[in-house]
């Protein structure tokens, strides 16, 4: 698509965004995992050919509700994630819609081989959850800190990606991958982070959502950093500078309209996740740019290294994940910005 | 509650353009493809008969290869006994004319690089015209390399290719018919000997034990043969039926290139209750041609010209 007709159908779209809803307000905090857990309730509910496989850690993951409500469709896999996952496609090549979930850590980088071939290259309708996302795991360090399934995942052919912001999200993002069809991963975390969204916040597979409205610049963040996100906007705000925050829960395929409009309208960008900066949404929202509109980026991110044990909000802060490190990732783009 | 469901099969989202390869007219015809009728599957086939398709299988093998100047040789010759036997004996049931009925029984190739043999199986069975074979390996054919779901290719039923991962996809669909739709489908699974070093076998088979899936059956090419060399030089894995044994599987070891061993074995296999079992059948690479019988060296290579004349001219009744 050209620039322009993108800019020319952004300029009527602005009108319609979610961006003039009332602000958000944190609601209490509570981990993803609990929205992935309640979503497969949902569709368990709805759906009887919805299957779930278990790789041990269940109350983990969450998929013990399930496993609760409905035992006689999960099966215990033990903790063979690598065959998990092939066992998943073959549920799925007999019209199951099978969900696996582990650590992320284990969900992606471990089962890339069986993802690239049974999974993507099967076009199999398998959905992949993976837990314990980021550092914000916290006490059990770099080995269960998974900062590279974005990176991974998102190199699949056919693979559709969502990284929920919060509960109700996480909630909404498991049934929606549920009810789509081809294999999915949806990346949540382990650790209370705050829930803000509202039951009539959209949320659909493909689409960014403009969570606060502003023109000086454009800060697109998934997961948990959304809410970093909206803090340091907000104070942004009172210091005089209109920040755009961009909810981009789908990373995989990435909204290329709202990334080119944002850039079109704000000029720089800003991008905020708890994920390695290289070839994860940074990379995604820098590739889009490249080629449609070359604009000033900053990435908020992890920067090629691993995590640590430590508390979540301590790790946040020494990591450099905090609306903090947005503000300042935002005064630098300022000062680059023509 | 409803269920959600999806068309599955066909896929066909891997063509690279509209155009399929043009088989070669002249071996078309040389080969009396035009007027070929598809074999019948049936428990009254005799051994006689399964061994003239088994040979029928492997004339096509090298056929397809020679052509295709690319691909393995002694993998997809030494089977051919299984193959015929598994289509042709009465074993699967499957209707050629509608292959993704939901009541088929399906057939897994975790050693998707052996797919000559399961292509010109499925072509004897009438899935597709036997002049596809001649496309082998060509540019936008829907006998890819190693087995591509996505070409849509009638009973092929999952893309295959790195070793280890078709026997848990297997397990995933024997688990989909015993324990969540509870129908009496079978799933049947080829790996190759080499192939069960890789761990995703192991998983596989302890989780097959643990769900009791007496409606798969494994079967193991034990031709002792690897790219490499010997398999018990590259990475011993004998005994072979004890390892799948201590797993809890019913295991039958038989000789593989022999019809009636092979229909018993498979006989047996439908009558197990609770556990799943494994079929160690003991082939040589290569059988039927001389010049690769039990030959490591052709695992991985097509015969040249002169080499596929000599080995068609052995290959007769």
């Amino acid at each position: 698509m050209a620039v322009a007709e993108v800019l020319n159908r952004s300029i009527s779209q602005t009108l319609s965004t979610n961006g003039s809803a009332p602000r958000f307000e944190m609601n209490g905090k509570k981990a993803t995992r609990f929205g992935f857990g309640e979503g497969l309730v949902v569709l368990g509910e709805k759906y009887d050919n919805v299957v779930v496989l278990g790789g041990d850690i269940t109350g983990s993951v969450m998929t013990s509700y399930f496993k609760d409500k409905f035992p006689e469709r999960f099966f215990s896999m033990g903790i063979t994630e690598a065959t998990a996952t092939l066992v998943a496609s073959g549920l799925a090549l007999s019209g199951m819609i099978p969900f696996f979930a582990t650590y992320g850590a284990f969900a992606s980088c471990r089962n890339t081989d069986m993802i690239r071939i049974s999974l993507a290259y099967n076009d199999a309708n398998v959905k992949i959850g993976g837990g314990h996302a980021g550092i914000s795991v916290g006490e059990d360090g770099a080995t269960h800190q998974a900062l590279e399934e974005m990176a991974i995942i998102r190199v699949m052919p056919n693979m559709t990606l969502v990284v929920p912001c919060d509960f109700l999200e996480a909630k909404k993002a498991t049934i929606a991958i549920g009810e789509h069809y081809g294999p999915c991963y949806i990346r949540f975390g382990r650790s209370d982070v705050p829930s803000f969204t509202r039951e009539d916040t959209p949320f659909e597979i493909g689409k960014a959502q403009t969570f606060k409205d502003g023109n000086d610049v454009a800060i697109i963040a998934c997961g948990p950093m959304v809410w970093e996100a909206l803090v340091a906007a907000y104070e942004l705000e009172a210091e005089g500078v209109s920040a755009r925050v961009i909810n981009m829960a789908t990373i995989k395929p990435i909204d290329r309209l709202a990334i080119v409009r944002a850039a079109g309208e704000c000029k720089a960008i800003v991008t905020a996740e708890e994920h390695q900066v290289t070839a994860g949404l940074g990379g995604a929202v820098s590739e889009v740019l490249a080629q449609e509109l070359p604009t000033p980026i900053e990435f908020v991110g992890v920067k090629d290294t691993f995590g640590g044990s430590g508390k979540p909000d301590e790790l946040m802060k020494y990591f450099g994940l905090t609306s903090a490190d947005i503000k300042s990732a935002v005064q630098k783009v300022l000062k680059r910005k023509q | 509650m409803a269920r959600l469901t999806h068309t599955i099969y066909p896929l066909a989202t891997g063509f690279h353009g509209p155009i399929r390869p043009e088989p070669n007219k002249e071996l078309v015809s040389k080969y009396g493809y035009e007027h070929f009728t598809a074999y019948k599957n049936s428990p009254d086939n005799s051994d006689e008969t399964l061994h003239e398709i088994a040979q029928e299988i492997r004339r096509d093998i090298i056929r397809a290869l020679v052509e295709a100047k690319s691909g393995h040789s002694g993998g997809p010759l030494g089977s051919a006994d299984i193959f015929a036997t598994l289509y042709f004996g009465g074993v699967m049931r499957y209707d050629a004319k509608n292959p993704w009925s939901p009541d088929r029984d399906r057939f897994v190739l975790s050693a998707g690089h052996m797919c000559p043999v399961l292509y010109a199986t499925l072509a004897n069975a009438g899935f597709f015209p036997k002049a596809e074979l001649l496309t082998l390996r060509k540019f936008n054919s829907r006998l890819q390399g190693h087995p591509g779901r996505d070409m849509g290719l009638p009973g092929i039923e999952s893309s295959t290719g790195s070793l280890g991962q078709g026997l848990g996809i297997a397990v995933g669909m024997a688990l989909s018919d015993k324990r969540v739709d509870k129908n009496d489908r079978r799933v049947y699974a080829l790996t190759g000997d080499g192939e069960i070093s890789e761990g995703e076998i192991w998983e596989a088979a302890l989780i097959a034990a643990h769900w009791d899936l007496d409606n798969l059956t494994v079967i193991v090419d034990r031709n002792n043969c690897q790219i490499d060399g010997r398999t018990e030089d590259v990475m011993k894995l004998n005994p072979v039926g004890d390892k799948f044994r201590a797993f809890n599987f019913h295991v039958i070891e038989c000789n593989g290139n022999n019809i009636s061993e092979l229909r018993a074995a498979f006989k047996e296999a439908q009558s197990i209750k609770g556990r799943p079992t494994c079929i160690v059948a003991e082939t040589f690479m290569g059988h039927g041609v001389s010049f690769m019988e039990d030959d490591y060296r052709w695992h991985g290579k097509p015969p040249t010209s002169e080499q596929a004349e000599q080995a068609l001219s052995e290959l007769v009744g």
